[in-house]
C-alpha cells in the first residue's frame, strides 16, 4: 500500500522495521522508538536513509536531539480518537524544526486529513479503499481557518485587518 | 451582538457541506457508526433513547429576536413543536432526523447560529453570566472575550480529538452566576494591584461522577496573553490526559493527580515557548472588531426608579412579587434587567414551545431593543427592558406562562432531561421537578423562603447539576426502582461548593415531602435575612438529617 503525498498516491520506498527481530540493511528503514534506542549505533554506521515511528505516547522531544538521522518520522494514531499525534506534529515542525517527512499512521480516516496538514503531516496512510478519491473528496472542505499553525496559512483574524461592524 | 464577517460565514458553510458528505456516507454504509459517532457529535448529533437530538449553540448566551423566531421555525418544522434550554446556553431539539441534520444546520447558519462542538471530545459552547455588559456589578463585557475564545476553539486543528470535552465560561463580574469555578477551564475578568484588568485563570472544575471545585492556576493573566495561556492549558491536558477510561479522562482527573501546583508549571514551561509566538498574539485591531459589535445600544436617557413603577408595585401586590423575584438592577439609570421564568408550576425546566418563542421574540422587539439572553439556570432574559414598560412586559409574560415570580427561588429549579429522554439516565428527573413545582406553589411560601436553588439530575453524570444545588437531588435506581438522593449545601456562584450527601436514598413520591422538612428545619432555624445555604453552612446537615429522617439510625444511613 502507498501513501497520499500532495494528493498523490505514490509508492512507500521505507521498510516497516516494527515487530522485526533483525533490521535488514541497505534498504530505507521506518524503526521505532525502541529499536531506534538499541541499534542506535549500528543504524548510523549501516547508513540507509531512516525513519523513526514514535507511538501516541512517545512525544518527540524525546528523540530532539536525533531527529536530523531521519528523513520520516511517523506518528502513530492508534484510534483515530486518539489526539496526542496533532500535537506531536507541531512539535516537530514548530519546535524542533524537523523538515522531513511527517506521516500519518494507523487509524487515519479522511476526515482527518485537514487537521493533520493543518498540523505539519505531509504523508498519510490513509484507511481507505481509494485514498486518492478519498483526499479528492475531502480536498475543497475547509479554506477558511481561525486559528494560525506552523504551515503559514492565515487565520481570520489576520486577514480581517480589524474589519468592523 | 457578533454578526457573522465572510470568514464567519464561510467557515460555518463549509462545516455544514462536510457534515453533509458525513451523514451519506453514513446512510450509505461507507461509514460505520462507530466512525461516524465523533464525527456527528462535534456537529452537535447525539444518539437518544427514541431518537436523534441536535443540540445548538447560544454562544455566551446572546440570542437575537430573529434567531429565536428560526428556533421555532426549526422546532416546527423539523421537531415536535418544542425545544429545551439546556444549562449550556444551548438549544436541544429531540425529535431531529438524521438526514434532516444537514438542511436544520442549514437554517442554523441562516441567522448565523451553528451546532458545532456542542458536543464531542472538543471545547464547547464558550458560556457567559447572561447579564454580561449589563449588570451594575461588572468588571468588564466578557463578550468579547468570550467570542475570541469561540473562534480560537472552532476547528482547531490540534485539540479536536481531546480526551473528553472540555468547557470554558467566563464572567466579567465579582457575584459569579456562570458557575465559572465548575468548569475545565474558568475565567474571571479581575483588576490587578495597578488596577489593570485581566484574567484570573481558574482549571479543573467539574459535576459529574467526579466533582471538583476548580483551582486558581493563575491570580492574573495579561489579556494579550489569554491565547498563548489557554493553548498551553490544553496542549498539556491533549498530552497528558487520560484516555484509557472516559470516565477519568477529564481535565479535572489530571490536574487532581498531579496537584494543582505541578499542572501549573507544566502550563507555565509550555507557555514560556509559546507566549510570544506570533502565531498566538491577539490583534489590537481584531479586539477592537469584535469589541465594537457588543458595543452599548442606543438606551434613552432616562431617570432611574421613577415614581410611576414605584406606584405601580404599591397598588399591585402581584406585580410588585414579580419585580421583586425576576427584575433586576440595569447598568442604565431608566433601564431594567428581565428574567423570564421558564419554571412555572408542572413544566419540564427549560422547555419552550414553538408558539411561545415566536410570541417571546415579538416581546423582545416591542420591550428590549430585539435582544434576549439564555442562563445557565434554564430561564430566558430580556437585558434592555424600559423600567416604565415593566408593568406592560410583565402582563404579555403572563400570558405566556413565563411571569412565574421564582428565579433563584425554591421552584426554579434546573433538571436534566432524564429517563425521559436521555439514553445514559436511570431516572426520570422532570417529573420530580413538575411535582416540587406543584408541591411549593403558593407563591407567598416561595418568598418567605427566600434564594434556595434545588438541581436535580437523573443519574451520576450530573447534567442537572445537583452538586451545586443548594439542595441536590440525585436520580439513582434500585432494583427497577427509582430512588432520589438529596445532598445539602452546594453553590456553583463565587462561594461555590459540592453539596453533602444527606442520608438514604428516598422513593420519588417522597421528594416534595422530604423538601418540605428541610425547609421547616430551615425557617425555624435561620437567622434574619439568612439564606437557606448560609444557615445550612451555619449549622451543618445533623438538623436537617433530624428533620427528614428522625431519629431511626437505619434510615438515616447513606447508602453507596
Amino acid at each position: 500500500m502507498g501513501l497520499i503525498r500532495e494528493g498523490r498516491l505514490v509508492p512507500d520506498p521505507f521498510t516497516d522495521a516494527s515487530g522485526l527481530e533483525s533490521l535488514p540493511v541497505g534498504v530505507p528503514l521506518i524503526v521505532s522508538l525502541e529499536q531506534w534506542q538499541l541499534h542506535r549505533d549500528a543504524l548510523l554506521a549501516a547508513g540507509q536513509p531512516l525513519g523513526l515511528c514514535l507511538k501516541s505516547d512517545q512525544p518527540p522531544r524525546l528523540v530532539a536531539a536525533d531527529l536530523r538521522h531521519f528523513s520520516v518520522v511517523a506518528l502513530e494514531f492508534p484510534k483515530y480518537r486518539d489526539g496526542r499525534a496533532y500535537t506531536h506534529a507541531r512539535m516537530l515542525r514548530e519546535r524542533f524544526q524537523f523538515s522531513g517527512e511527517v506521516r500519518a499512521v494507523g487509524d487515519v480516516l479522511q476526515e482527518q486529513l485537514h487537521f493533520m496538514q493543518r498540523c505539519g503531516f505531509d504523508a498519510f496512510d490513509v484507511v481507505a479503499p481509494d485514498p486518492e478519491k478519498a483526499w479528492r473528496t475531502i480536498a475543497g472542505d475547509h479554506t477558511a481557518w481561525y486559528q494560525a499553525t506552523g504551515d503559514g496559512r492565515s487565520r481570520a483574524l489576520d486577514l480581517r485587518k480589524g474589519t468592523g461592524p | 451582538m457578533y454578526r457573522y464577517d465572510e470568514f464567519d460565514h464561510t467557515l460555518v458553510a463549509e462545516r455544514i457541506g462536510t457534515f453533509r458528505r458525513q451523514v451519506e456516507r453514513r446512510l450509505s454504509g461507507d461509514l460505520t457508526e462507530d466512525q461516524f459517532k465523533p464525527l456527528r457529535l462535534m456537529n452537535g448529533q447525539y444518539l437518544q433513547l427514541h431518537a436523534y437530538m441536535l443540540r445548538v449553540n447560544i454562544p455566551y448566551g446572546c440570542l437575537s429576536s430573529r434567531q429565536l423566531h428560526q428556533l421555532a421555525f426549526i422546532a416546527r418544522r423539523y421537531d415536535r413543536n418544542f425545544g429545551h434550554f439546556t444549562t449550556r446556553q444551548n438549544i436541544q431539539y429531540n425529535w431531529i432526523k438524521l438526514d434532516e441534520t444537514p438542511a436544520v444546520l442549514a437554517a442554523l447558519a441562516a441567522v448565523e447560529m451553528n451546532a458545532m462542538q456542542s458536543s464531542g471530545n472538543c471545547v464547547r459552547n464558550i458560556t457567559a453570566d447572561q447579564f454580561a455588559g449589563r449588570a451594575r456589578d461588572e468588571i468588564e463585557d466578557p463578550r468579547p472575550w468570550c467570542e475570541l475564545i469561540r473562534q480560537w476553539s472552532i476547528l482547531h486543528p490540534e485539540f479536536s480529538y481531546l480526551p473528553r470535552k472540555f468547557k470554558i465560561a467566563v464572567s466579567g463580574a465579582p457575584s459569579d452566576r456562570a458557575a465559572v469555578k465548575l468548569h475545565d477551564v474558568g475565567l474571571y475578568l479581575r483588576r490587578n494591584a495597578d488596577g489593570v484588568i485581566g484574567f484570573e485563570v481558574l482549571v479543573g472544575g467539574g459535576q459529574g461522577r467526579l466533582p471538583y471545585v476548580g483551582h486558581t492556576i493563575r491570580e492574573w493573566l495579561a489579556k494579550d496573553d489569554l491565547l498563548s495561556y489557554l493553548e498551553a492549558i490544553l496542549r498539556i491536558y491533549n498530552l497528558g490526559g487520560r484516555r484509557d477510561n472516559p470516565q477519568k479522562a477529564r481535565i479535572k482527573v489530571q490536574v487532581n493527580a498531579l496537584g494543582p501546583d505541578e499542572f501549573r508549571r507544566l502550563v507555565d514551561e509550555e507557555w514560556a515557548q509559546i507566549r510570544n509566538s506570533p502565531l498566538l498574539a491577539v490583534p489590537g485591531a481584531e479586539i477592537e472588531r469584535i469589541t465594537a459589535y457588543f458595543a452599548d445600544p442606543a438606551w434613552e436617557k432616562l431617570p432611574d426608579a421613577p415614581v410611576a413603577v414605584a406606584g405601580q408595585r404599591k397598588s399591585d401586590p402581584a406585580f410588585d412579587a414579580w419585580y421583586r423575584a425576576n427584575v433586576v438592577e440595569h447598568r442604565a439609570p431608566g433601564y431594567a434587567i428581565v428574567n423570564l421564568s421558564l419554571k412555572a408550576p408542572g413544566i419540564a425546566p427549560g422547555d419552550l414551545t414553538a408558539d411561545q418563542m415566536d410570541q417571546v421574540a415579538e416581546l423582545a422587539d416591542r420591550f428590549s431593543l430585539g435582544e434576549l439572553r439564555v442562563s445557565h439556570r434554564q430561564n430566558l432574559v430580556f437585558p434592555d427592558v424600559r423600567q416604565t414598560d415593566l408593568r406592560a412586559l410583565w402582563q404579555e409574560l403572563q400570558k405566556l406562562s413565563l411571569a412565574t415570580p421564582n428565579i433563584g427561588k425554591l421552584t426554579d429549579i434546573i433538571a436534566c432531561p432524564g429517563l425521559d429522554f436521555c439514553a445514559l439516565a436511570n431516572t426520570r428527573a422532570i417529573p420530580v421537578a413538575q411535582d416540587i413545582g406543584r408541591h411549593f406553589s403558593d407563591l407567598a411560601v416561595l418568598q418567605d423562603i427566600g434564594e434556595l436553588t434545588i438541581n436535580i439530575s437523573g443519574c451520576m453524570n450530573a447534567c442537572g447539576h445537583h452538586h451545586v444545588g443548594h439542595i441536590g437531588i440525585l436520580g439513582v435506581e434500585k432494583n427497577g426502582e427509582e430512588f432520589f438522593q438529596l445532598t445539602l449545601g452546594g453553590s456553583s456562584a463565587e462561594d461555590a461548593s459540592l453539596g453533602d450527601r444527606l442520608g438514604r436514598s428516598i422513593p420519588a413520591a417522597e421528594v416534595p415531602v422530604a423538601i418540605e422538612a428541610i425547609v421547616c428545619r430551615y425557617k425555624a432555624l435561620r437567622q434574619v435575612d439568612e439564606r437557606f445555604l448560609d444557615t445550612y453552612r451555619r449549622v451543618g446537615i445533623e438538623p436537617f438529617k433530624e428533620a427528614v429522617y428522625g431519629n431511626s439510625p437505619q434510615r438515616r444511613q447513606a447508602v453507596a
